[in-house]
């Protein structure tokens, strides 16, 4: 009378199996064809084409672009790639079916000019979109202070850099630090202070995950190559009183050259050689340093980005 | 396969070519045979390019349109007028008559898509006078859009089997559409956290993934599509069908038809 | 063995989207329908018709109780074999012919093939379509599909069939021609269950009835039987103008027409009645039984619930 319990049972199994079953193997597939959905970026003619393509729906499209473009580097970063062909198509088409995606911008800022592994080593082409972006944005300081990143950071243009910041002092409501940083050009380019200032800014402006983790990583690398640039200072200038090297840093403590045992961005005690250097415990954790890595150190393949706190 | 289920696809087939749906054949041929002249005449190497890329999507939308229009009827016309009643009440389980309505609308579609793809074929011959290697590729696109009719069918049973048909076309429609970009929809889940990139991880591994059995770009650029991709999409597109048509089934065996 | 046995078959239908209420379609009912016979299931429009012959399809499931057909589970592959099955208004697959939807049947019937065409041509013919056998049905007028409808529940030999309102759509000479039918299947020794509103060809026809209404079964047994518990009513006709006024005491209705007095009189009453008459040298003309019809029952069976109107055809 009832509805058939054997038909129910075999069926709500097979549901069950093939749900599990199928999942398993859109696993798989992902697998098979990596980026095979980014590679299409690649026989699409222009924006222009897909813009019209998309038969009005462009801003869902750019939507679809911009989290291509993040899965397209984020993945590729992960495993340390040398090459990132795709990263400034997939920017040009995301901004260019939607060109007030701000982000975008950034995101090109950060990751297209930057030299590889961190970046696709394109600072011309992220200039190019940072123009793009301000000619459709003419009122975004954010896109200025990008340029002059872009000029200052990866082509150590200073003087582009310079003018770009002078030009986002003009934009209604730009951030007070636009001001600052380009006062800060003319006198402090290349220093370590300086970078450090617009690392900070990128920091605490950005509302991109990767581009704060970005961020702190250069931070603390920074923080990494002042501290052991000033402890080496130190351990040099104990030699010059006692005639040797001291052992550990207590001695350094006991001479009262140095307050504590100190402690690197993560909270890890500087290891002191005996040839006086100082190191970091893990180099690996800090992918920007300078200073600080043992004698014939070789970075990882994948920086290693920590999240940000 | 029993013999009622046969019965019950062949004469589900019968009707929707009776009802005209290969009629939708002559709106492709003449697309197609205009294609062909007029690309013929203004385009330079790129004529297999246009004739695969337009050929292998009005293929696909001609199929999706005929699979989600007919599928959402299969079920609720015949509650509507009263046939289903007559099949019932004579020696056919419920299971039976939704798996033969299935495979009867496959039939149509697979017929359907045949003459289609003669008619890719014969405008691919006409712009460029012989056949190369790498058109035996297309033949592979063509099957990935039959995988994805299955599914599409599928799907439309499953949902006539319990919703208006109306809503049911809508359900369909959009599964398609997302599913289209169902790999994008995982990108998007990646960059979520916590409850909600559980939820929409889970819903991302769901719905149906016509994005990988979308080869039309890429072999209209003559690239090979990987055996592996073939042997994963086949298993996939197989057992996708197989779970919403069991859904379909388990709906259906509980329905009081009113 | 009974062919059809109902054990406290139940439906509850939820109506409503937002706070479903519940719906009774059916209560408990109880009926048994013997081999050979016909039975007649009566009802006004919405009494539970349908819904019982939809559960004892298996179409819908019932809120409790049960059923047996030929003595097997409802929803037994060997039970539907052997049963015939015509739906209300009856629609069929528009783009087959009559011949190739039978066809169709008989296969899903399991009919065998090398028997499958000789059936169909020789049902068409049973049913009076047999020259319209290779015209698609989109072209059938109401009264034709119903016949198709006939043709499909027949077609392969059943032992049992159900019609739900087999003569709706169907001129007076289809109607006739339905009857002769079903008797014609029970002189075959099948049995015949159907649905109907209309009392008349319940009466001709059937052996036994059931009455339906509101869901509930208000009566079942023969026609005669049921008919005889009906209090019945005698017409007396007598000569002159006058009428007692004894007998205006005993509740009847008088017409005076010319020389004559017709009054109608519950059977109860008749001896006092004409005691009446001869006390006053009254000249009877004519006691005659007034004849109780199923519908007399009907009404009066239908009267408590206060639903009339549906009864009369």
């Amino acid at each position: 009378m009832k509805a058939s319990r054997r038909v129910t049972v075999i069926a709500g199994v097979l549901v069950a199996g093939c749900m599990l079953a199928s999942v398993a193997l859109v696993h798989h597939l992902d697998q098979v064809r990596t980026g095979a959905s980014l590679e299409e970026v690649l026989y699409i003619p222009s924006p222009k084409a897909l813009k019209r393509m998309s038969l009005g729906y462009d801003g869902l499209l750019a939507d679809v672009y911009w989290t291509r473009a993040v899965q397209y580097f984020g993945t590729k970063h992960r495993v340390g790639a040398k090459r990132y062909d795709l990263l400034a198509p997939l920017l040009e088409i995301t901004t260019y079916l939607d060109p007030q995606l701000v982000v975008a911008y950034e995101y090109g800022s950060n990751f297209l000019a930057p030299a590889p592994p961190n970046g696709a080593g394109m600072p011309r082409r992220a200039i190019d979109l940072q123009e793009y972006g301000i000619r459709n944005n003419p009122n975004e300081w954010r896109l200025y202070y990008e340029l002059g990143f872009i000029y200052y950071m990866d082509l150590k243009d200073y003087a582009g850099a310079t003018e770009a910041f002078a030009r986002g002092t003009r934009v209604p409501n730009a951030h007070p630090f636009l001001r600052l940083l380009a006062g800060q050009m003319a006198e402090h380019a290349g220093d370590l202070q300086t970078a450090r200032m617009m690392w900070t800014a990128t920091y605490q402006t950005s509302t991109e995950t990767a581009i704060r983790a970005n961020a702190a990583a250069h931070l603390r690398a920074l923080q990494v190559d002042e501290d052991v640039t000033r402890l080496e200072a130190l351990v040099a200038s104990y030699r010059e009183q006692t005639g040797h090297f001291p052992a550990s840093f207590s001695e350094l403590e006991a001479a009262g050259i140095l307050r504590g045992t100190p402690v690197d961005p993560l909270g890890h005690p500087y290891k002191l050689m005996p040839n006086g250097r100082v190191e970091v415990r893990s180099p690996d954790d800090f992918p920007f340093i300078q200073k600080g890595a043992p004698p014939g150190y070789v970075p990882p393949e994948a920086p290693k980005v920590l999240p940000t706190d | 396969m029993n013999g009622r289920i046969v019965h019950i696809a062949s004469n589900t087939f019968r009707e929707a070519v009776r009802d005209r749906v290969l009629y939708n054949l002559i709106a492709f041929a003449l697309l197609m045979s205009g294609a062909a002249i007029l690309i013929g005449q203004i385009s330079i190497n790129i004529e297999r390019l246009v004739v695969i890329n337009l050929g292998l999507t009005a293929v696909s939308l001609f199929g999706i349109v005929i699979a989600i229009f007919i599928g959402i009827g299969l079920v609720s016309k015949e509650i509507e007028k009263r046939t289903l009643y007559t099949v019932l009440s004579r020696p056919v389980r419920r299971w039976e008559f939704i798996v033969g309505k299935f495979f009867g609308l496959a039939c149509t579609l697979v017929v359907n898509t045949v003459f289609m793809a003669i008619g890719v074929f014969g405008a691919l011959l006409y712009v460029s006078h012989h056949f190369q290697t790498a058109d035996g590729w297309v033949l592979v696109a063509l099957y990935f859009i039959i995988l994805q009719f299955l599914i599409i069918t599928s799907l439309a049973l499953l949902f006539s089997s319990f919703s208006s048909p109306l809503l049911a076309a809508v359900f369909a429609f959009s599964l398609f559409v997302i599913g289209t970009f169902a790999e994008d929809l995982r990108g998007f889940a990646a960059l979520t956290q916590g409850f909600t990139r559980w939820l929409a991880t889970g819903a991302a591994y769901i719905v149906p993934n016509f994005s990988a059995l979308n080869v039309i770009s890429s072999v209209a650029h003559q690239q090979p599509v990987a055996g592996q991709l073939i042997f994963y999409n086949t298993c996939y597109a197989l057992i996708y069908t197989a779970m919403a048509l069991c859904g379909a089934v388990l709906i259906f065996e509980h329905r009081n038809l009113k | 063995m009974a062919a059809i046995e109902i054990l406290g078959l139940e439906k509850t239908y939820n109506v409503g989207f937002w706070r479903k209420k519940p719906k009774c379609a059916l209560r408990p009912l109880h009926l048994a329908v013997e081999e050979g016979e016909i039975f007649g299931f009566l009802g006004p429009n919405g009494a539970g018709k349908t819904t019982t012959l939809k559960l004892l399809m298996g179409l819908v499931y019932p809120t409790g109780g049960s059923a047996r057909i030929l003595g097997m589970e409802i929803n037994d592959p060997r039970m539907k074999a052997q049963i015939g099955f015509l739906p209300e208004q009856p629609y069929f697959y528009d783009y087959l012919t009559a011949r190739e939807l039978l066809e169709y049947y008989g296969q899903l019937s399991g009919v065998a093939a090398k028997e499958r065409s000789r059936k169909v041509e020789a049902v068409l013919a049973r049913v009076g379509l047999p020259d319209v056998g290779g015209v698609q049905l989109r072209k059938f007028s109401k009264g034709m599909l119903q016949r198709v409808g006939i043709a499909q529940a027949i077609l392969h030999d059943p032992r049992l069939v159900f019609f739900d309102e087999p003569m709706s759509g169907l001129d007076p000479m289809g109607r006739r021609e339905v009857r002769d039918l079903m008797e014609q299947l029970k002189l075959e020794g099948k049995t015949v269950f159907f649905s109907t509103h209309i009392l008349s060809d319940a009466e001709a026809l059937c052996d036994r009835v059931a009455i339906i209404h509101l869901g509930e079964l208000r009566g079942v047994g023969r026609v005669a039987d049921l008919t005889a518990s009906v209090h019945g009513k005698v017409e007396l006709v007598w000569e002159g103008t006058a009428v007692p006024a004894a007998l205006r005491a005993l509740g009847g209705e008088c017409h005076v027409t010319g020389d004559t007095v017709r009054a109608v009189l519950p059977e109860a009453s008749q001896d006092a009645a004409i005691d009446a008459l001869r006390r006053e040298h009254l000249r009877l003309v004519s006691v005659i039984p007034v004849r109780t019809s199923l519908e007399d029952y009907f009404v009066q069976k239908l009267q408590p619930a206060g639903a009339v109107a549906g009864a009369r055809s």
